[in-house]
């Protein structure tokens, strides 16, 4: 029999239930208020027999004595055939399908199935009759798009099966059944195309976890180069309004290397993710040749969406991203921004009147920011083959000050941290990621990987940092003294590291060539860029050191919007070379 | 379910608390005291006991007060009957015209799907050369004022409001000085807009909290008239204070602040007004120009900060001028040389880049540093450029103001020290400028 309840308070999107049987925390229940519908809620607090649950919709009109059902379920996702080019809200449903259920508008307690039951998939067994598999075994593979997208046992299937009967290669839908087996008690067990797993528990079906040493190639000199993030990683984007958080992942979302991308809009606007959705299924997929689109999977819940689904949506992204990862494959997810869902977090604490910690955020954010950073990494599956998920999420810090709650809490888990300043985004220094302030562990951690194509690769990378900070020395004095007040060699140094970042931190995101590099072109450009750093300039005056090298970084940024290799690319490259000979 | 109930249990700020049952969240109360009813909006439930905010304050409110429940949440009337009246922040015509007999809709609608959102590429002329050209306003935008107390924002807004192309034009005033009122009514009467304009107005002499329902009001109904097909601005003034009506509704609740007395939810209850800005496929559109003052000049003050956070840009004002630094028109990318002319792009930022020498050069004769014949000649070009394009009273259509950036560079530079390309000095730098950069 299934547990129901009754609505007792109703304060915001938190109500209080009196139920009559059992409940499971983090189970969904759903509110039957006296004008129709039925609203989607999960079980967040137990006290007796009474329980709080955090409401997904918009609560008005719900009232006390208004009934409630508990399913026994907890707040899940549908994994399976069709994930990919989906747009969902937090909570899976897909946003085009409610589009033509209930048009231009959201609709309370309006629900559709995340996947399309619709859809013939071409199914080919794997697993045979007499078999005996356990959860995350493969049953069979369908094809979605390019990949060959594996059937697995259910992952929260228990015990062993014999396989009974398995389906002949052909068409299925995703709920049809392709294996009949019997479980361990001789029960009989049907399995389909596609299974559920609930989104806050992490699906570890793998042999082991492994270090990643892989680099994660995002496209951004900057982050690949010095602060580099890997396959399996970690990476926060802090900073303040405007500096350029959500271009950077754009950017990163079209250029990046990762098999699958899944774009969390998390609490953010609704017109940024427009371009994604609109543009995508036209733009060509660097690294394939297909479309942008089909490898990418879109949760959207954004700012105006309901709160509690906000908070479900990135852990809704995490999981799907954990199942494609169970395929052998390298998942990327980025989140924006990890702030609205730790705000999501506060305003249900301070509704359950829970002793605040710093700012009102409740004592266990930081707890909660490392569980879903730990849901990445690489890792062996049981079958041999690897797989990784990374997270690059942006943290929106109130005032633009990195002392706050999250943006601490999530330093404190991460791998690698993408400081983005106002200093920088007004001088148009973008991507605005601050080199002074900025890290990242990777640089250390894949120094084998990346000292492959140059055995002194990280330690230029060090050397360049160095020059970073000397310049800044430089910069500090002479803002006090003047430019008078420095020697000509300590003026060219300050060149140099202005230089340096003009010419390579700085990526115009607008520039069809310039907004993306290859790892291969990053090698090439950052050694013409070395040359530079290393060669002894004699100056005369500062006047003349400033003119040589604005005539070198003129140089160098045309040849960073030219094509690789191509006519251009190399003669200005001559050019350059002839440049430092005088 | 109508009740009636003629006891309350407890006042404390702007809230009541009552016993009831039967009674819905976000419903509405009709609080009857002295003569004087007041509306009241249930926040809180818990088993038969009810709270209330009360927007007409609880200042007066007796314990035996009857509190009438209307058995339905915030409406607003919607209809074409609207244009051209003025309701108070209830939603009461406060113009000596009759109530008007429209249909009531539904304050604080659900959120448009944003699978069905499209890239907007509409640009909005305000013949305003600081917006038109460095900043453009797209159409469902949302663009706040960041200002100072004291600046003309509501002169701005007036003004924005008068030319730019829009169907309707609906004015939340929250908080707004009965003499700011006047100036907008004057404003929007003289220029012959009036019979386009809606206005929800709020006054600094009304009860605080009342000031929450304006923007819901006006949203909605802006979105109904969108719906309808029409292009509708948005203005609102002031956020500010709404913010702080939203704080101290939270105070009264007992909740813990997150950042300085305002509430932990500030971002989304702002986030749920501003994403209203729509752009429909087929149909109109809703963009928002909403004023925020800066206690302080402070912008990391939570009502700017998470404005900020939220809004596709924003306009600084200060000293009476949209300063070019800090403000930003984040859709301008999809406008500026697209649907304008195609010197836009190039003459804007070299306009800036100039002028922001120029400010350096200023910074160098102010900290008592000689100065070279190109400061002098920065600074000439930056006395110009404030003067016939950043001063507010400047009134001309893009073209124009395009055509005077040229006229400008053309007075003081020659065309290879401005940086910019040969094929547009060629085609628009003009002739007679070499004459007059040397005279
Ligand atoms: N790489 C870039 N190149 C050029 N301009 C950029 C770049 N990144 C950001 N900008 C400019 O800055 C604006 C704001 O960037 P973005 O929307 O990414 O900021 P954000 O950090 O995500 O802000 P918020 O926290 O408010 O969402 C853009 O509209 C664009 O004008
Ligand atoms: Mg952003």
């Amino acid at each position: 029999m299934t547990t129901m309840g009754k609505v007792v308070a109703a304060y915001g999107n938190m109500v209080t239930v009196q139920f009559d049987k059992e409940v499971r925390q983090n189970e969904v229940a759903f509110i039957q208020p006296a004008d129709g519908g039925s609203l989607k809620s999960e079980v967040i607090r137990v006290n007796g027999d009474q329980c709080n649950v955090q409401v997904f919709e918009d609560t008005v009109g719900v009232r006390v004595g208004d009934q409630v059902t508990f399913t026994g379920n907890l707040l899940s996702v549908e994994l399976g055939p069709g994930l990919l080019q989906q747009i969902y809200d937090g909570l899976q449903n897909p946003l085009p399908e409610l589009s033509k259920q209930v048009g231009l508008f959201l609709k309370r307690g309006v629900y559709a199935n995340s996947l399309d039951r619709r859809v013939d998939w071409e199914f080919t067994p794997i697993a045979k009759p007499g078999q005996v598999v356990k959860a995350g075994n493969v049953l069979g593979a369908v094809p979605e798009g390019k990949f060959a997208h594996k059937i697995f046992v259910p992952f929260n299937f228990v015990g062993a099966a014999t396989i009974k009967t398995m389906a002949s290669k052909g068409k299925f839908k995703v709920d049809q059944v392709v294996c009949e087996a019997e479980d361990e008690r001789g029960q009989a067990v049907n399995f389909t195309l596609m299974q559920v797993w609930p989104i806050k528990v992490a699906l570890k079906a793998y042999k082991e976890r492994l270090l990643p040493t892989e680099p994660l190639v995002t496209g951004a000199r900057i982050v690949d180069s010095f602060f580099p993030v890997a396959k399996g990683g970690t990476a926060c984007i802090p900073g303040p309004f405007g500096s350029g958080k959500t271009v950077l992942q754009q950017l990163i979302s079209r250029y990046a290397d990762a098999d699958i991308i899944i774009v969390a809009a998390c609490g953010e606007r609704a017109g940024e993710v427009v371009e994604t959705l609109r543009e995508f299924p036209h733009l060509e997929d660097p690294y394939t040749g297909r479309t942008l689109m089909e490898r990418t999977v879109i949760i959207c819940n954004t700012s105006s969406m309901p709160v509690a689904a906000r908070e479900a949506s990135i852990y809704t992204a995490v999981t799907i991203g954990e199942y494609y990862r169970q395929m052998g494959l390298d998942i990327l997810i980025l989140a924006d921004s990890t702030s609205r869902w730790a705000q999501a977090l506060r305003e249900m604490s301070g509704r359950l009147e829970e002793i605040p910690g710093e700012e009102a955020f409740p004592a266990y954010l930081q707890s909660r920011i490392a569980e879903f950073y730990e849901r990445a990494g690489a890792v062996r599956l049981f079958d041999g083959n690897q797989g990784a998920l990374s997270i690059i999420g942006t943290v929106s810090p109130a005032g633009g000050n990195f002392e706050e709650p999250v943006t601490q809490g999530t330093l404190a888990v991460v791998g690698s941290f993408l400081g983005l300043t106002w200093a920088r985004s007004n001088a148009r220094r973008f991507p605005a990621i601050d080199p002074l302030i900025s890290w990242s562990k990777y640089l250390d951690q894949m120094k084998v990987k990346l000292n492959q194509t140059d055995p002194e690769w990280t330690n230029k990378i060090k050397k360049a940092q160095r020059l970073l900070y000397e310049g800044n020395e430089i910069k500090k004095r002479m803002d006090v003294v003047g430019e008078e007040g420095v020697s000509i060699p300590d003026f060219s140094l300050f060149l140099k590291a202005e230089f340096l970042d003009a010419v390579y931190l700085q990526q115009n995101a607008f520039d069809a060539v310039d907004a993306a590099n290859t790892i291969e072109r990053q090698f090439d450009t950052f050694g013409l860029v070395g040359e530079v750093l290393a060669k002894e300039f004699t100056f005369e005056s500062k006047d003349q050191a400033r003119e040589s090298f604005m005539k070198l970084q003129s140089l160098f940024r045309n040849m960073n919007s030219s094509p690789f290799q191509g006519e251009a690319h190399v003669r200005f490259k001559d050019e350059i070379r002839r440049a430092l000979e005088v | 379910m109508r009740r009636i109930i003629s006891k309350i249990d407890e006042i404390t700020g702007n809230i009541i608390t009552l016993k009831a049952d039967g009674v819905g969240l976000g419903e509405l109360a009709a609080v009857e005291s002295h003569g004087r009813s007041t509306l009241g909006q249930v926040i809180r439930t818990k088993n038969d006991n009810v709270t209330l905010q009360v927007f007409g304050g609880t200042k007066g409110i007796s314990t035996d007060d009857r509190v009438r429940f209307l058995g339905r949440p915030m409406q607003v009337k919607y209809g074409p009957s609207m244009l051209g009246r003025i309701f108070n922040g209830a939603g009461v015509p406060i113009d000596d015209g009759p109530e008007p007999v429209e249909e009531s809709i539904a304050v604080g609608g659900p959120s448009f799907n944003p699978a069905n959102r499209i890239i907007p590429t509409q640009m909005i002329r305000t013949n305003i050369p600081m917006i038109d050209v460095f900043n453009s306003l797209v159409v469902s935008q949302k663009l706040p004022i960041f200002s100072v107390p004291g600046e003309p924002y509501n002169q701005l807004l007036a003004r924005v409001g008068m030319q730019a192309e829009a169907d309707i034009i609906i004015l939340g005033g929250m908080g707004l000085k009965f003499d700011d009122f006047i100036f907008f009514r004057r404003t929007f009467d003289e220029s012959g807009v009036m019979n386009r304009v809606i206005m929800f107005i709020h006054l600094a002499s009304d009860p605080v909290v009342e000031c929450l329902l304006v923007p819901d009001m006006a949203l909605a109904v802006a979105e109904q008239f969108a719906v309808a097909g029409k292009r509708v601005l948005v203005l609102l003034t002031d956020l500010t204070n709404f913010s702080d009506s939203l704080k101290e509704i939270s105070i009264s609740m007992e909740q813990i602040p997150s950042n300085r007395g305002y509430p932990g939810d500030l971002y989304s209850q702002l986030a749920a007004r501003y994403e209203k800005a729509v752009d429909i496929e087929g149909l109109g559109s809703i963009t928002i120009l909403a004023v925020t003052t800066m206690p302080g000049d402070d912008v990391t003050h939570p009502v700017p900060d998470n404005t900020g956070y939220i809004t596709e840009g924003q306009f600084y004002l200060r000293n009476g001028v949209i300063d070019p630094f800090g403000s930003l028109s984040r859709l301008k990318q999809n406008v500026v040389s697209k649907v304008t002319r195609k010197d836009h792009n190039d003459i804007m930022n070299t306009m800036i880049r100039l002028y922001s020498d120029c400010r350096q050069s200023r910074n160098k004769v102010a900290m008592g540093f000689k100065t070279s014949k190109w400061d002098e000649t920065l600074l000439a070009y930056g006395n110009d450029f404030e003067r016939e394009l950043m001063d507010l009273n400047v009134n001309m259509p893009i073209e124009t103001a395009l055509d005077q950036c040229w006229t400008i560079l053309a007075r003081h530079f020659e065309p290879w020290q401005t940086g910019l390309k040969n094929d547009l000095t060629n085609q628009y730098w003009p002739k007679s400028g070499a004459a007059e950069g040397a005279a």
